[in-house]
């Protein structure tokens, strides 16, 4: 028995390079022992994503996207389906998870200059994934077709008309109509369900592979490839598996815990989740008394309601993303974590989680003009941390960082 | 370009037009668990409520199933157009007509108490008062100038409204409702009507999500689950990291 186990398992591996991959990405991939609670949220992000991936599978085998039945066929999956309302409220309360977990991930990075040299690609990638995910979660919050479906998909595809000369017909164009119709459900379903996943599942391996090239960064923000024992093995280091496979194991199981708490207990989350709006069916000749997207994309809704000129408030709504872009370049300072940064660094950070928190919560309110004052405060700090960076980065009194980690 | 212009002005003036409704709300104060309650609703909506609103996303058999009524008594409850007990609720009223006579489509309520809230309900449901003006001789304070007659006049009898004049803070005069006074008494008492309203939306709560009692049930477990769980690893992680200094 124990023979043909072991024949079985030679044939595989003069063929296929199981054993490698397994060695090289876990049990002979070294990370930095002192990884804190920040470092839960790229594996919490992974399983979010598998999460949403195998819900979808099974609501896109009872959902209808075309005008007259997407609503009714949520609610056939709510009601008819069976357990069809725990997936479409993991998937629903899925959506807004993810982008929690990648806001923590993204802070960060802004925690212990993750994005600084050799990461900067790591970095480049993750950003984009950022802008991909905010795509995709846009396109599958029209599928319910409910009121806010349809009237937050009119709002933002509508700024695309903004842009001078070919704007309306860009608008046209995303659309397949004149107004969000039939046209609009069939190709987003069409986006949300494959086209994007691909790419995420795509740029998820790139991602992945440009960490496992340079490394985790750690809290302490230095590299523990620079000291290595005998075998050429790093001494701050530990084996990714069993080390961090256990120890992200209990993320994992606290990640869900709160996130079963909100699927059964929670769904809406108050209208944050789920709007109530929203249980209304998508009627165009009928525009809801307040129309605000979902809370993960407030902050950058209220930099565009911020600026007086429709054009330029996209122009800038597009900056505060694109911007990102540019972080590992515009960071001039030589340590990479906040523990060994000067007080300029930590006050503009704090001021930036400040400025980023105010933005997303105005961007759910109307624009009263008390409302857009701030708006404009906050949108100016949101920009000046990262176009300042390059100054108060250079000026700011750094520590010298430790040889091993600490 | 101005007509989204006029659309973002739409938007950030929302809470203009939102304010306009302020009636204080009652507390529903429904009890999904009470199945008697949800008993006495949905009779009260298949009789009341069901001829002009649909409410297709529902099907029959699942009232009977959660409620306790078998093929029989729903046929005879519930349906009124020569349904089966398996399809959707709707009723028999074609929308163009109901569009002809209201001046709109009575929506469906299949999900009214997830868009509304189910103290709106209770409150607006209790809140329609005289008004000559009206087509249907009333209107409601806390949906003003609502296409809906006052259905439950038989058991609740009519209301008259108490004004009182309201300044703003820009010096413009509002004409608000204080309170309802009952002018002419129904078959209920205040209190039972009270008492049969909630009922009502202690239904539509229920028909908003079927699913919402099993919800709360399983949940539980689940978390209980992952508690156990969450044990066993901890000391599993303790025992491996118990090398790594």
């Amino acid at each position: 028995m124990r023979e043909w186990f072991y024949l079985g398992k030679e044939w595989v591996e003069t063929r296929f390079p199981a054993k490698e991959f397994w060695n090289d990405h876990l049990v002979k991939y070294y990370a930095p022992k002192n990884l804190n609670f920040w470092y839960f949220f790229g594996s919490l992000a992974m399983l979010v994503f598998v999460i949403q991936v195998l819900t979808g599978i099974f609501l896109t085998m009872n959902y209808k996207p075309t005008a007259d039945t997407a609503f009714a066929s949520v609610e056939y999956i709510m009601r008819d389906v069976n357990w069809g309302w725990l997936i479409r409220y993991m998937h629903s309360t899925g959506a807004s998870f993810f982008f929690v977990v990648i806001y923590l991930h993204m802070f960060r990075a802004f925690l212990y200059g993750s994005y600084q040299k050799p990461r900067e690609l790591l970095w480049l990638f993750g950003v984009l994934l950022f802008v991909l995910l905010m795509a995709e979660a846009f396109m599958g919050y029209l599928l319910p077709w409910g009121q806010m479906s349809f009237w937050g998909a009119q709002v933002i595809i509508s700024l695309f008309g903004a842009i001078p000369v070919i704007g309306n017909d860009l608008a046209l164009w995303i659309r397949g109509d004149f107004v969000v119709a039939d046209a609009t459900l069939n190709r987003f379903f069409a986006f949300h369900v494959i086209a994007f996943p691909l790419i995420l599942i795509g740029l998820v391996m790139f991602h992945l592979i440009a960490l496992h090239r340079v490394g985790s960064n750690n809290p302490d923000g230095i590299e523990i490839k620079k000291n290595k024992n005998e075998q050429g093995i790093p001494i701050d280091g530990i084996p990714f598996h069993p080390y961090f496979t256990l120890k992200d194991m209990l993320g994992v199981i606290v990640f869900l815990m709160i996130y079963a708490a909100v699927v059964f207990y929670y769904p809406e989350m108050g209208g944050w989740f789920l709007e109530k709006d929203n249980f209304v069916p998508a009627d165009p000749l009928k525009t809801p008394e307040h129309i605000a997207p979902l809370w993960y994309f407030t902050p950058f809704y209220a930099i565009l309601r911020a600026v007086p000129d429709k054009f330029l408030g996209v122009m800038l709504m597009g900056a505060a993303i694109a911007v990102l872009f540019v972080v590992p370049w515009l960071d001039r300072s030589p340590v990479k974590s906040i523990r060994y940064r000067g007080p300029i660094y930590k006050v503009a950070l704090a001021l930036f989680v400040v400025s980023f928190i105010g933005l997303g919560y105005l961007g759910t309110v109307a624009a009263t003009p008390t409302a857009t004052v701030f708006s404009r405060l906050f949108s100016f700090i949101y920009f000046a941390f990262f176009l300042l960076m390059p100054i108060y980065t250079r000026i700011d009194k750094t520590k010298p960082p430790p040889d091993r980690i600490t | 370009m101005r007509k989204i212009l006029s659309l973002i002005f739409l938007l950030m003036a929302g809470n203009v037009f939102a304010a306009t409704s302020s009636y204080p709300l009652d507390k529903a104060n429904i009890d999904p668990t009470d199945t008697e309650s949800l008993r006495r609703g949905a009779t009260l909506f298949a009789n009341y409520c069901f001829n002009c609103h649909s409410s297709t996303l529902m099907r029959y058999n699942r009232i009977g199933k959660d409620l306790g009524y078998d093929e029989a008594q729903l046929e005879s409850l519930f349906i009124f157009t020569g349904a089966k007990v398996g399809d959707l609720m709707e009723i028999a009223m074609p929308p163009e007509d109901a569009k002809r006579w209201f001046g709109v489509t009575p929506p469906d309520l299949s999900v009214v108490s997830r868009s509304r809230g189910v103290d709106w309900i209770y409150t607006y449901l209790r809140s329609f008062y005289q008004d000559g003006s009206r087509p249907w001789g009333v209107n409601n304070a806390v949906f003003k100038d609502v296409a809906m007659p006052h259905v439950l006049w038989e058991l609740q009898g009519l209301q008259a409204p108490q004004f009182d004049v309201h300044v703003d803070e820009e010096g413009v005069k509002h004409q608000i409702i204080t309170n309802l006074n009952l002018v002419e008494s129904g078959q209920l008492s205040a209190e039972q009507f009270d008492a049969a309203v909630r009922d009502i939306v202690n239904y539509l709560h229920y028909m908003g999500e079927p699913t919402k009692q099993t919800r709360l049930a399983v949940g539980k477990w689940v978390i209980l689950y992952l508690l156990l769980f969450f044990i066993v690893v901890l000391f599993l992680k303790k025992e491996y990291w118990k090398d790594v200094h």
